[in-house]
C-alpha cells in the first residue's frame, strides 16, 4: 500500500542529496542546512512513532535541530547558480522538442487528478493501493515521480539532470522552504499558549456588544487580522467564533450559524491573503518565481484581498441576520 | 487570564517590520510565547519538534523541482512563451481569467492539489502570462516581469482559497461543522458549503477586473511609447 510516508522519505533523500551536493561545492552553511533538514524529515516517522509511546527525547532532540535549523537560516545567502545550458542551447532544444515538452510538466496535475478520483477504488488482491490519510498528496509525489520519468525520455536526459536542475531551484528558494513548516510549529505553540484567548479576553473587554452591526465587523476584522498574526484562518476561526461569533452574534443577535461561519472563514482566507505567515502560498511562490522581493506576491494580491473582503462583510451583513 | 504570550506576537510583528530573516524570528516567538505561557524548556522542545515533523507534507512541492528543472533545461518555459506570443486571440485577461476559473471549479471538487504555484504556475502559467503581457509591451523591464509573475501567482492563490470552501469534503467545511457540532448546533456540509458560493462569484469578477485593468495600463504605456518618440 502506498502511503504519504514514502513520500516524506523521497523528499528526504533529495534534501541529503542536495546537502552532499552543497558539501562538495564547499557551500558549507547550506550543505549543513539541507543535511540538518533531511535528517528530521527521514526521522519524523519515528520521532512520531515514539512520542506516541511516551518517549520524548526524539522529539526533543528534533525541537532542538529545528533551533539550529533557525540559526543556520540566515547564513543561507540567495545566490541563484549559473545555469550551465545557455539561452540559446534552450530556445534550440524548445523549437525541436515542441508541445511534447507540456506532456511531463501536465503529468504532474493529471496523475493527480486520477488519483484523486480513481484512488479510493483501486485494489490489488483486495488491498488498497493507496492509504486513505492524505491520498491525494501521495498521488502527488507519484505525479512527481512518473512525469520526472516522463520527462527524462522525453528529454532524453540521464535523470540525474533532473536531481542536479532540481538541487538548483531548492538552492535558489532557500530557507523560503523551512518556512511554512516553522509557522505551522509555531501556530501550536501558540494555541497551547492561550494567545487565542487572551486576544479575545482582550477584544471582548471593549466591545459595544449591544450593536449587531459593531459585532459583525468585529467578528470580521478580527478573523483577518488574527490569520494575518498566525497565517492560518482555520487557527484563527475558532478563537473569534467561540469570542465573537457564539456568544454575541449567534445567541444574541440571532445570526444564521451557517452563513456567520462559512464567509466568517472567508474573511479569514482574505487575511491568508495578505500575510507573509501563509509562508507557502505568499513567501514560498515568490521564491520559486524568482521575484525580486519576497513580498510581490501579497502587492499583487492585496487590492484583491480588500476588495473580496468588502463584498464578503457586505454580503453577510444582508444574509447573515435575515 | 495570563497576557504574557501575547509577547510572542510582538516578536513577529517587530521581526517582520525590522526585515530580519524570518526563520529565526518565527521560532523566537514560538520559544517566547511557549515560555512566557510557562510550558518548561524541555517540553516546549518536544512541542517544536513535534509539531515540525508533523507538518512534513508542506513540503512535498520539493518533489516537483527535478521534473520542472529538467524541463526548464529542455527549454519548457521558452516554449510555452512562444506557443502563447503565436496564438492570436490570447490575451493575458482571457489566459488569467480561464486559469482563475479552472482553479476555482477544481477546488470546488475538492481537488487543490492538483495546481498550485510549484505544479502549475512557475513552469506554465508565469511563463505564459509574460509572454502574452510581451505582446502588448514587448519591452517589458524586470519590474514588470516580476509584477506579471506576481499576478500569475496572485491568480492561483485566489482561484484556490474562493473554490475550496464550496467543497463539502475539505478542511474548511468540516471544520466550521466540527465546531458547531462541539457547541451543540448541528448543521449539514451542504448547508455551510453553499454560502460560500456568493463571495466565490464575487472573487472571480473582482480578480478578472483587476487582471484587465492591468492589461489596460499595459496597454496605455504600449500606446505612449510611439507617441513619446515623436514628441
Amino acid at each position: 500500500m502506498l502511503r504519504v510516508e514514502y513520500a516524506y522519505w523521497l523528499i528526504a533523500a533529495f534534501l541529503l542529496y542536495a546537502g552532499v551536493r552543497n558539501l562538495r561545492d564547499r557551500q558549507r552553511w547550506r550543505a549543513a542546512f539541507w543535511l540538518l533538514l533531511g535528517l528530521l524529515f527521514a526521522s519524523g516517522d519515528a520521532v512520531l512513532a515514539q512520542q506516541a509511546a511516551g518517549n520524548d527525547l526524539p522529539a526533543q532532540l528534533a525541537g532542538g535541530g529545528v533551533i539550529v535549523l533557525a540559526l543556520l537560516a540566515p547564513r543561507l545567502r540567495r545566490v541563484t547558480h549559473a545555469q550551465d545550458v545557455g539561452n540559446e542551447a534552450r530556445r534550440q532544444s524548445a523549437l525541436r522538442l515542441g508541445h511534447k515538452l507540456f506532456l511531463p510538466a501536465l503529468l504532474i496535475p493529471l496523475v493527480t487528478l486520477l488519483i484523486a478520483l480513481l484512488g479510493p477504488h483501486l485494489a490489488i488482491m483486495g488491498d488498497a493501493v493507496f492509504a486513505k490519510p492524505q491520498m491525494v498528496l501521495t498521488g502527488l509525489a507519484l505525479a512527481c515521480v512518473i512525469a520526472l520519468v516522463a520527462a527524462a525520455r522525453v528529454t532524453r536526459a540521464p535523470m540525474q539532470d533532473g536531481f542536479f536542475e532540481g538541487r538548483r531551484l531548492l538552492d535558489a528558494i532557500g530557507w523560503a522552504t523551512v518556512l511554512p513548516l516553522l509557522l505551522a510549529a509555531l501556530g501550536q505553540v501558540f494555541t497551547q499558549s492561550g494567545v487565542g484567548n487572551a486576544i479575545s479576553g482582550l477584544t471582548s473587554a471593549w466591545l459595544p456588544t449591544g450593536s449587531a452591526l459593531a459585532c459583525l465587523l468585529a467578528f470580521a476584522l478580527g478573523m483577518v487580522i488574527f490569520t494575518v498574526i498566525m497565517g492560518n484562518a482555520f487557527a484563527a476561526f475558532p478563537v473569534m467564533m467561540a469570542g465573537i461569533g457564539l456568544p454575541l452574534l449567534i445567541q444574541q443577535h440571532h445570526a444564521n450559524p451557517a452563513i456567520l461561519g462559512s464567509m466568517g472563514m472567508l474573511c479569514g482566507y482574505c487575511g491568508t491573503l495578505l500575510t507573509p505567515m501563509a509562508a507557502d502560498f505568499n513567501l514560498v511562490p515568490a521564491a520559486l518565481l524568482e521575484l525580486r522581493s519576497p513580498y510581490g506576491v501579497i502587492r499583487a494580491q492585496l487590492g484583491s484581498a480588500m476588495a473580496i473582503l468588502a463584498a464578503n462583510v457586505m454580503l453577510m451583513y444582508l444574509l447573515v441576520f435575515r | 487570564m495570563n497576557y504574557w504570550p501575547l509577547l510572542g506576537i510582538a516578536v513577529i510583528v517587530i521581526g517582520f517590520l525590522l526585515r530580519f530573516n524570518p526563520v529565526p524570528v518565527v521560532v523566537c516567538a514560538a520559544l517566547s510565547s511557549g515560555l512566557l505561557a510557562g510550558i518548561t524548556p524541555l517540553a516546549l522542545l518536544a512541542l517544536l519538534g513535534k509539531s515540525f515533523v508533523s507538518s512534513r507534507l508542506l513540503l512535498l512541492f520539493v518533489l516537483t523541482l527535478p521534473v520542472i528543472g529538467l524541463l526548464e533545461r529542455a527549454g519548457l518555459r521558452e516554449h510555452a512563451q512562444r506557443w502563447i506570443g503565436q496564438l492570436r486571440g490570447l490575451s493575458l485577461t482571457r489566459l488569467l481569467m480561464g486559469y482563475l476559473l479552472v482553479r476555482q471549479v477544481l477546488a470546488m471538487f475538492g481537488l487543490t492539489g492538483v495546481a498550485g504555484a510549484p505544479q502549475t504556475v512557475r513552469p506554465l502559467l508565469a511563463p505564459m502570462s509574460e509572454a502574452a503581457a510581451e505582446k502588448i509591451l514587448p519591452a517589458l523591464s524586470v519590474a514588470d516581469r516580476d509584477e506579471v509573475r506576481a499576478i500569475a501567482a496572485a491568480t492561483d492563490n485566489v482561484g484556490r482559497f474562493f473554490g475550496e470552501d464550496v467543497f463539502i469534503a475539505l478542511g474548511g467545511v468540516l471544520l466550521i461543522q466540527a465546531f458547531y457540532t462541539q457547541h451543540g448546533i448541528e448543521l449539514s456540509p451542504l448547508a455551510i458549503a453553499l454560502w460560500a458560493l456568493p463571495t466565490a462569484v464575487a472573487a472571480f469578477v473582482i480578480q478578472s477586473a483587476r487582471v484587465w485593468l492591468y492589461q489596460r495600463r499595459l496597454q496605455r504605456r504600449a500606446d505612449d511609447v510611439p507617441a513619446s518618440k515623436d514628441g
